[in-house]
């Protein structure tokens, strides 16, 4: 019984996730038409809805090129690291309060471990091999480069990342992930959600940047901007492995935000949303979906900062991330835990 | 068997295979991925232990950081051409062989005739060892002074590294 609710658990979550990423690119096509004042895709379907349909069976009919020089094996194995490390990630993450279905309580969550968030930095950590081994295994110098600038790139911004965690955790008093969003339902001063988005402002803004880091969007697009790599660590991939970069791009982008949700805004919890008297059932839908819409709004975030801003130089990455987060973080957890201890 | 010694053979032997693999691929950027697929096990085998926070630490520390940075330094140096890395026999080599059939021996022995001696209690105490919270007490309490002395380690490290760096720049 146990193994068919994981189970379940887990194809519900892919699922989602994998339709989301359907909806997200076409939004992020459309947002970035409307940013730069164009109409953008509106010819497949009703609103241009089956555009990424089209772009898939388009990726999925191209031919697999492999360069002649290239390493085989590790020209394969790159994209199936990146796109297995972006399925795993969630697995740790709370989607809602735990549900009744049938008469047996089910947590919303696939793994409630002991160590929720260092699992998420230790997977996150691990993505980085897909982009430096698709780099290296092309035998092509842009590829190389874009490879060489993300390892550097992540390594720098993993750190701040784990940093900033740190005043959340001592916050809580634990890794868990369920009991983090637990602690954030209190309210402050009796009005105020206890959010760590209020508690932990700095450790808040410095985990959104690292997050764009860690994802490779812009303003952080190091590894793969266009107008000096080509396209970066994939300018020697084709249909199907090129789309399975694409699909772990934005799946990264969906966990991310769902990280930045379950820390710092609450996660499933819903101001106020025990006044409605909702009965237990459809509370915990509520809760289900008060975590989808918080995510879809970080996530349309994510996307206009990333029309709207230039991207950085790499020596400017580098100090932004040595030099000004690594120190601002290091600061927090420090402040924090001379709070926590004065109190 | 039950699921955990499944799961345990199944970890011992990749990462006996991938460790061979490790020394026997000519190919340094092969030979490093295999050497994260052995840190990969090993930190299974820790999580069959009940070792969370070990095993969590394993592959954030190893194969997230330390072995991204190996890779970054084969694939900088470019070490291509296998051929030149056939090295000959040494004494240092001899020295190895023998320190590590030592250790064997000695686990041999140990696991042979010595088993009786390990204490029963601490075993089924796994559970509660392997967490966060009880490794962060002891840390803090027990072995707060070994923990101190590892920072100042780290910081002549770091001061070092900086000293290499530096000393390129002038």
């Amino acid at each position: 019984m146990d193994i068919l609710i994981a189970s379940t658990k887990i194809a519900v979550v892919l699922a989602a996730m994998l339709t989301s990423v359907v909806f997200l690119v076409l939004v992020e096509r459309r947002m970035s038409a409307f940013i730069q004042n164009r109409i953008g895709p509106n010819r497949v379907g009703p609103y241009g809805l089956l555009q990424s349909v089209a772009d898939v069976v388009k990726l999925l009919m191209k031919e697999d090129i492999v360069p002649a020089k290239a390493n085989k094996p590790l020209h394969d194995l790159a994209p199936i690291i990146s796109i297995a490390v972006a399925m795993t990630t969630f697995a740790v993450i709370p989607f809602g309060n735990a549900i009744e279905l049938f008469g047996t309580t089910i947590k919303l969550q696939i793994a409630d471990v002991n160590i929720g968030i260092l699992y998420i930095l230790a997977i996150t950590s691990l993505g980085v091999y897909g982009l430096t081994l698709a780099g290296w295994s092309s035998n092509n110098k842009y590829s190389l480069l874009g490879g060489l600038r993300s390892s550097a790139q992540m390594i720098s911004y993993e750190l701040s990342m784990g940093l900033a965690i740190i005043g959340v955790i001592l916050m809580a008093g634990t890794l868990r992930l369920d009991v983090i969003v637990e602690k954030q339902t209190e309210y402050l001063l009796g009005w105020l959600p206890a959010w760590n988005i209020f508690l932990q402002p700095v450790a808040f803004i410095t985990f959104f940047i690292a997050a764009f880091a860690e994802t490779n969007r812009l303003p952080f697009d190091l590894p793969e901007a266009e107008p000096e790599l080509v396209g970066g660590f994939h300018t020697e991939y084709t249909g199907l492995k090129f789309g399975l970069f694409f699909l772990a791009e934005y799946m990264n982008m969906i966990t991310a935000s769902a990280i930045v949700v379950t820390l710092f805004l609450g996660g499933w919890h819903l101001p106020y949303a025990d006044m409605l008297g909702l009965s237990g059932f459809a509370l915990s839908i509520l809760q289900v979906l008060t975590f989808c819409g918080k995510i879809v709004l970080v996530l349309l975030f994510f996307i206009a900062i990333r029309w709207t801003l230039p991207r950085f130089r790499y020596d400017q990455l580098m100090s932004l991330g040595w030099k000004v987060m690594l120190p601002l973080t290091l600061a927090n957890a420090l402040v924090t835990a001379l709070i926590l201890l004065a109190f | 068997m039950t699921l955990q010694a499944v799961l345990f053979y199944l970890l011992a032997a990749v990462s006996i295979a991938s460790a061979i693999m490790v020394i026997t691929r000519r190919n340094p950027v092969t030979s490093a991925l295999f050497l994260v697929l052995n840190f990969f096990s090993l930190g299974g085998l820790y999580l069959t232990l009940h070792a969370q926070f070990i095993a969590v630490i394993q592959i954030l520390v190893y194969a997230g950081a330390i072995m991204v940075l190996f890779l970054f330094v084969i694939m900088l140096l470019n070490l291509g051409d296998s051929q030149s890395l056939r090295e000959v026999i040494s004494l240092r080599k001899l020295a190895g062989v023998g320190l590590s059939t030592a250790f064997l021996l000695e686990i041999i022995y140990i696991l042979g005739f010595r088993v009786s001696d390990f204490p029963a209690g601490e075993v089924t105490r796994g559970l509660e060892i392997g967490t966060v919270e009880y490794i962060g007490q002891k840390l803090f309490t027990d072995y707060l002074f070994p923990f101190e002395i590892t920072s100042i380690l780290l910081l002549a490290a770091i001061v070092g590294a900086v000293v290499m760096a530096k000393r390129k720049l002038d």
